[in-house]
C-alpha cells in the first residue's frame, strides 16, 4: 500500500518494511508489495479488491474469511500475505464462470441456505474443499466440515441441505 | 383478451420464490458498509478502556500524533468543545461518545485516531497513554443497590444512587386478593443472562463530509436508517435535509444494529474536521464489549392456582441491569418493553408487574435481540413458571396449558396487563406438537429409561409475542410513532419498484415485497424491484427490529397498491369506454361486469397512465402509503423439545425438537420457515452455550468468539416444521403476522424445560441458563439449584 503523510521536516525517514511476493488468485498471476504483518484477508479485500471474502471476527472463529490455499480451506485472516508467496489462492469470486453458477451457489440459492449473506461465501469455500476431497458426504461429513464457520441467520439446517445439493448436483454432472 | 393470472406462478403470495437478493451475496458481490470505499478516504480506529470503572487522570496523545499518517486523535476533551462528549440514547438518558471524566465500564469509548490505514490507526491507539484511578466495580444489581454503592452516574444531576425507575404495571390489589383466596401458590426467580446479539458483520459507517454540498452522507451498518438521520441532526445539529444515511447490506442485525454507536458519531465528526471519507469498522471484541447488549434480567414471580388447575393470578418483579448508560432501544412509554406481554397466552384475570433498572459498570444498549422488547424474558419466565406450577399441582404440563389458554372464540382477548390479544388457535397448535413428538409414547419411554439410571426429559414452551410495533397512540421512539411507508412507483411498461421505510438484514424484504405488489395488483415479482436503506430516496420509516416489517412496513405496501389499483381503475374504465362502476377487478385484470370477456391488464393501464389518461387525470401511476397499525399481531407457536442428560457430565444432548408456529398469513413459506429455523437457532444457543457474564472486577468475559460461544453445524439439532395452523391476523390487510423472532423468544424455554424435566426426581426447579455441562452437574450431583448471574464464581 502507498501512504503519504505530511512533511513535518523533523521526521527521519523510515523504510516501511516490504516483501515482494507472486502468488495466482483465481487462475490470474499476480505481484503484489506488502507489509510483512498485512493479513491475507486484507490483501485479498483491500489489495486486490475481492470484497466476497468477509472479515467477522478477530480470533480465527467465524470462518467468514475462508478461502482454499492450494484447494485447502484456510481462514484468510490468519494468514499472513507473505506466507501466500508462491501459492494458489481461490475466492468466491472464482467459483462462477461468467454463464455459470457453481453448483454450490446454485444448491445455496435452491435450498435457502443464505439469508444475509455475509458467511456465505465462506461457507462456499469450506464446502467446496470438502466437496473436492470427498464428492459423496453425507450430512455429518457436511456438519463436521463446516464446524469452523459460523452463521447466525440460517440454523445451519439449509446451509447442509444447500451443499447435499451441490454435491448430488456435481456427481450428476460427473457420471 | 386478456386473462387473470395465477397468484402461485407470478410469485405472490404463497410462493416459496427463490430469492432475488441471492444473486448478489453467492457471487461474492453483497456491499456491505465494509467493502465500499470513497476516494481519498481515512480509517479510524478506537481506544477502549482496559477497566470497568475508573477516573480518567489524564490522557496523553502526544505519541499518537507523532505517528506517520495519523490525521487526528480524538479525545473526550475535544469532542466536549463541540458539546458532543455526550448523547442522548433511545431511552432519554445520556451516554458518553467519549470518556471525560470516568470511564463506566470496560471497552467503554476513550479516544479514537484517524489515520491513512487501519493498522496505522491501531498503532497509534496503542501509544495513547492514558492515567487511570480504579474505582470499585457494579456487576449486578444488588451491588448496585447496596449500601455505600459508588454512584455510576454521578454526572448526572438528581441521580443520588444507581436506580434508574421503578415502574409497575397491572392490577396490585386485585392480585393480592386473588393470592389471598388461593389453593396454591407456585414460586419461581431465576437470571436470565446478559447476551448479544453478535450478528457476524460488525458495525461500522463510512462517514463522508462534502464541504462543498454542505452534505453529510454515511453509509452505516443501520437496521433504522431514518431515526439515524434524526438523531444525527439532534447530535451534530446538522440540518436534516443535508443528512443522507444509506444502509448497505447488513451482514446480520437481530437488533444490534439499531442504536446510535460513538463510533458512528467520532466517524462523522472526523469526517467534517477533515473533509474527507472517515471509514469506521468495529473489531468483533468491540462489538461484542461495547455494543448493544441483550437481556440480562432477574425474574421472579408466583402464581396463584386452583387445585383444579386454574391460574388465578401472577405476581411478577423484575430486576433489569442496563448498564452504564440507559441506552435501551424501546417504545418511549414502558420502561422494561413489553415485558408485561407474559402470560399472554393464558386466560389469567388478574396480575401485577413491578420493574426496576438499575446502572451497573457493564456496557450500556439494551436492545431487542431478536425480540420485540424484553419479550423474550416475558415468555421465558412465562413457560418456566407454568412447568413449575403444573409441577407443583402434581398435573401433565401439556394438560396443565390446555386448561389455561386463551379460547378459539375468547379472541379479541384482554390480558391482565392491558394487551389486546388478536386472534389464535393455541389449543390446536399444542395437538399438533404433542403428536408431532409422539408425547404419550415418549413419556413411557422416560419412564423406561429412568429405570436403567437414563435421564430423558421432555419440554414444552409456548409464546405468544406482540409484534409490529405500533401504533401510534402507544407506540414512539424518541417521540417519533412507530408507524411505516412504502413507496410504490409503476412504470409504464407495467414494471416497478416499491421502497419502504424497513430495512432488512437478511429477511428477504427483496423478495417477499414484491411478493406483496404481485398479490395485490398481479404484477409478477420478477418485474418489482425493491429497494430500502437510502433515506433520500426512501419514505420514512422506523426500521427493521422487532419483528416489524411484515406487520407495518408489509401492510404499507398493501395499502398503496390498493392506491394504486384504485387509480388504475379509472384508467382501465377510459380504456375499456364504460364507466368505473361497471368494472370488476380479477388478479392483474380489470374486466365488464356484463361482458367478462373484455378487459385490460394492470400492464395495459400503467401504459395509459403515461401515454392514454382521461382529459383531467393527474399523469404518471405512482403513489406513497403510511400504514399506522390498529392493533399489533400475535403470533402463536408450541416449541417441543426432547433430551437425553448425562448424568455423570451434565452434557444434554438434543433427541428431537418440533416447532409450530401460527404466524397467519405467510408470504413466502421457505422463507418463513428459515426464519423459524434461525430463532431456534438463537434459542438453543441461549439455552446451551451462549452468554457474556462479567467478573468482581467488571471484566467482560465472552469479549470474543473464544468466550462467547456460539453453535455451529456440529453442535446445531435438527428441527422438525409444522405449519399446518394458520390463523390470518384479523386486522392486517393480507392476514400476516411477525415471525422473525418468535422461534427465539419462545424456544430457550421449550430446551429448559426439557432439560429440568429429565431431572425432576432430584428436586432442582432453576438452574440458569445457559445449562452448561459443569452447572447441570452441579444441580444432579447436589441437589440443588444453580444461580448463573455474575460476578462468575471463583474457582476455588
Amino acid at each position: 500500500m502507498t501512504i503519504v503523510y505530511d512533511d513535518r521536516g523533523d521526521e527521519e525517514t523510515q523504510d516501511v518494511p516490504v516483501r515482494r511476493i507472486r502468488f495466482t488468485i483465481n487462475g490470474e498471476k499476480k505481484i503484489a508489495e506488502v507489509e510483512p504483518r498485512l493479513l491475507l484477508a486484507h490483501l485479498i479485500r483491500q489489495g486486490l479488491r475481492l470484497t466476497g471474502t468477509h472479515t467477522g471476527c478477530d480470533t480465527t472463529n467465524c470462518g467468514a474469511c475462508t478461502v482454499l490455499v492450494d484447494g485447502t480451506a484456510v481462514k484468510s485472516c490468519t494468514m499472513l500475505a507473505v506466507q501466500a508467496d508462491g501459492h494458489e489462492i481461490q475466492t468466491v469470486e472464482g467459483l462462477a464462470t461468467a454463464s455459470e453458477l457453481h453448483p454450490l451457489q446454485e444448491g445455496f440459492k435452491e435450498e435457502h441456505g443464505l439469508q444475509c449473506g455475509f458467511c456465505t461465501p465462506g461457507m462456499m469455500m469450506a464446502a467446496k474443499a470438502l466437496l473436492d476431497r470427498n464428492p459423496d458426504p453425507t450430512e455429518e461429513d457436511v456438519r463436521w466440515a463446516l464446524s469452523g464457520n459460523l452463521c447466525r441467520c440460517t440454523g445451519y439446517q439449509n446451509i447442509v441441505k444447500s451443499v447435499l445439493w451441490a454435491a448430488d448436483k456435481l456427481r450428476s454432472q460427473a457420471g | 383478451m386478456s386473462q387473470a393470472v395465477d397468484e402461485i406462478k407470478i410469485g405472490g403470495i404463497g410462493a416459496s420464490r427463490k430469492r432475488v437478493e441471492d444473486n448478489r451475496f453467492i457471487r461474492g458481490k453483497g456491499n456491505y458498509t465494509d467493502d465500499i470505499v470513497l476516494p481519498g478516504m481515512l480509517h479510524m480506529e478506537i481506544l477502549r478502556s482496559p477497566l470497568a470503572h475508573a477516573r480518567i487522570k489524564s490522557i496523553d496523545a502526544s505519541r499518537a500524533w507523532d505517528i506517520p499518517g495519523v490525521h487526528l486523535v480524538l479525545t473526550g476533551d475535544m469532542m466536549a468543545t463541540r458539546n458532543l462528549a455526550w448523547m442522548p440514547t433511545l431511552s432519554y438518558d445520556t451516554q458518553a461518545v467519549l470518556a471525560t471524566d470516568k470511564v463506566r465500564f470496560q471497552g467503554q469509548e476513550v479516544a479514537c485516531v484517524i489515520a491513512d490505514d487501519p493498522y496505522i490507526a491501531k498503532d497509534a491507539c496503542e501509544a495513547i497513554v492514558v492515567d487511570y484511578e480504579p474505582l470499585p466495580a457494579i456487576v449486578n444489581p444488588a451491588q448496585a443497590v447496596a449500601e455505600g454503592a459508588p454512584v455510576i452516574r454521578d454526572d448526572k444531576e438528581n441521580q443520588p444512587d444507581n436506580v434508574i425507575y421503578d415502574w409497575e404495571v397491572g392490577d396490585g390489589e386485585g392480585t393480592d386478593r386473588a393470592f389471598a383466596s388461593a389453593d396454591l401458590v407456585s414460586k419461581l426467580e431465576l437470571h436470565y443472562p446478559r447476551s448479544h446479539p453478535s450478528p457476524i458483520e460488525c458495525c461500522g459507517s463510512i462517514a463522508d463530509f462534502n464541504r462543498s454540498t454542505s452534505k453529510l452522507t454515511v453509509y452505516m451498518t443501520t437496521q433504522a436508517p431514518h431515526i439515524i438521520r434524526a438523531a444525527v441532526a439532534m447530535v451534530a445539529e446538522l440540518p436534516e435535509h443535508m443528512i443522507r444515511i444509506i444502509s448497505p447490506d447488513i451482514g446480520g442485525g437481530f437488533g444490534n444494529k439499531v442504536p446510535v454507536y460513538p463510533g458512528y458519531v467520532c466517524s462523522i465528526l472526523a469526517s467534517i474536521l477533515l473533509e474527507r471519507p472517515v471509514k469506521w469498522i468495529e473489531d468483533k471484541t468491540g462489538n461484542l464489549i461495547s455494543t448493544g447488549f441483550a437481556r440480562d434480567v432477574y425474574l421472579k414471580g408466583e402464581m396463584a392456582l386452583r387445585r383444579d388447575g386454574k391460574i388465578l393470578a401472577v405476581r411478577m418483579h423484575t430486576d433489569a441491569d442496563h448498564g452504564a448508560f440507559f441506552a435501551d432501544a424501546q417504545p418511549s412509554k414502558f420502561k422494561i418493553g413489553l415485558m408485561h406481554s407474559a402470560f399472554a397466552a393464558y386466560d389469567i384475570p388478574v396480575a401485577h408487574l413491578t420493574a426496576r433498572g438499575t446502572y451497573s459498570n457493564k456496557a450500556p444498549g439494551g436492545v431487542a435481540y431478536r425480540c420485540s422488547f424484553r419479550v423474550t424474558e416475558a415468555m421465558f419466565f412465562q413457560e418456566r413458571m407454568v412447568q413449575a406450577a403444573a409441577d407443583d399441582l402434581g398435573m401433565d404440563q401439556a394438560a396443565f396449558r390446555a386448561r389455561n389458554f386463551v379460547a378459539d372464540d375468547d379472541f379479541p382477548h384482554r390480558t391482565p396487563f392491558g394487551f389486546l390479544t388478536d386472534s389464535g388457535q393455541y389449543g390446536k397448535c399444542l395437538e399438533v406438537g404433542l403428536k408431532a413428538i409422539d408425547y404419550d409414547n415418549f413419556r413411557q419411554q422416560q419412564a423406561e429409561a429412568r429405570t436403567r439410571g437414563r435421564l430423558l426429559g421432555l419440554g414444552i414452551s409456548t409464546m405468544t409475542e406482540p409484534l409490529g410495533a405500533g401504533n401510534s397512540r402507544e407506540y414512539d421512539i424518541l417521540g417519533i410513532k412507530m408507524f411505516d411507508s412504502a413507496d410504490l412507483k409503476v412504470h409504464m411498461t407495467g414494471k416497478a419498484i416499491v421502497r419502504t421505510g424497513a430495512r432488512g438484514q437478511g429477511q428477504g424484504h427483496e423478495t417477499t415485497w414484491a411478493q406483496i405488489v404481485a398479490h395485490e395488483l398481479g404484477i409478477p415479482a420478477d418485474d418489482v424491484v425493491v429497494e430500502e436503506g437510502d433515506t433520500d430516496t426512501a419514505p420514512f420509516g422506523m426500521g427493521t427490529y422487532a419483528s416489524r416489517s411484515t406487520p407495518v412496513a408489509g401492510a404499507a405496501i398493501a395499502m398503496v397498491c390498493r392506491k394504486i389499483r384504485a387509480k388504475a381503475r379509472k384508467l382501465a374504465a377510459h380504456l375499456l369506454e364504460v364507466s368505473e362502476e361497471d368494472i370488476e377487478w380479477e388478479l392483474g385484470r380489470f374486466y365488464i361486469r356484463s361482458a367478462p370477456d373484455r378487459g385490460v391488464t394492470i400492464q395495459e393501464c400503467a401504459a395509459a397512465a403515461y401515454s392514454n389518461m382521461p382529459d383531467g387525470m393527474e399523469p404518471g401511476l405512482e403513489n406513497t402509503a403510511y400504514y399506522d397499525p390498529p392493533n399489533l399481531t400475535w403470533p402463536f407457536a408450541v416449541y417441543i423439545v426432547t433430551v437425553e442428560v448425562d448424568p455423570a457430565t451434565g452434557v444434554w444432548d438434543v433427541l428431537s425438537m418440533v416447532a409450530v408456529d401460527d404466524c397467519g398469513v405467510r408470504i413466502n413459506p421457505m422463507i418463513v420457515e428459515g426464519q423459524i429455523m434461525g430463532g431456534l437457532t438463537e434459542a438453543y444457543a441461549m439455552s446451551n452455550m451462549q452468554f457474556i457474564t462479567f467478573d468482581a472486577e467488571g471484566n467482560c468475559i465472552g469479549s470474543n468468539y473464544m468466550d462467547y460461544l456460539l453453535p455451529t453445524a456440529w453442535e446445531t439439532p435438527g428441527f422438525e416444521l409444522h405449519s399446518e395452523v394458520v390463523t390470518p391476523c384479523p386486522h392486517h390487510p393480507i392476514g400476516a403476522k411477525g415471525i422473525g423472532e418468535c422461534a427465539a423468544v419462545g424456544g430457550p424455554a421449550a430446551f429448559v424445560n426439557a432439560v429440568l424435566d429429565a431431572l425432576s426426581e432430584t428436586g432442582v426447579r432453576n438452574i440458569d441458563m445457559p445449562l452448561l455441562p459443569d452447572r447441570v452437574w452441579e444441580a444432579i450431583t447436589y441437589r440443588r439449584d444453580v444461580s448463573g448471574a455474575p460476578p462468575v464464581r471463583s474457582d476455588e
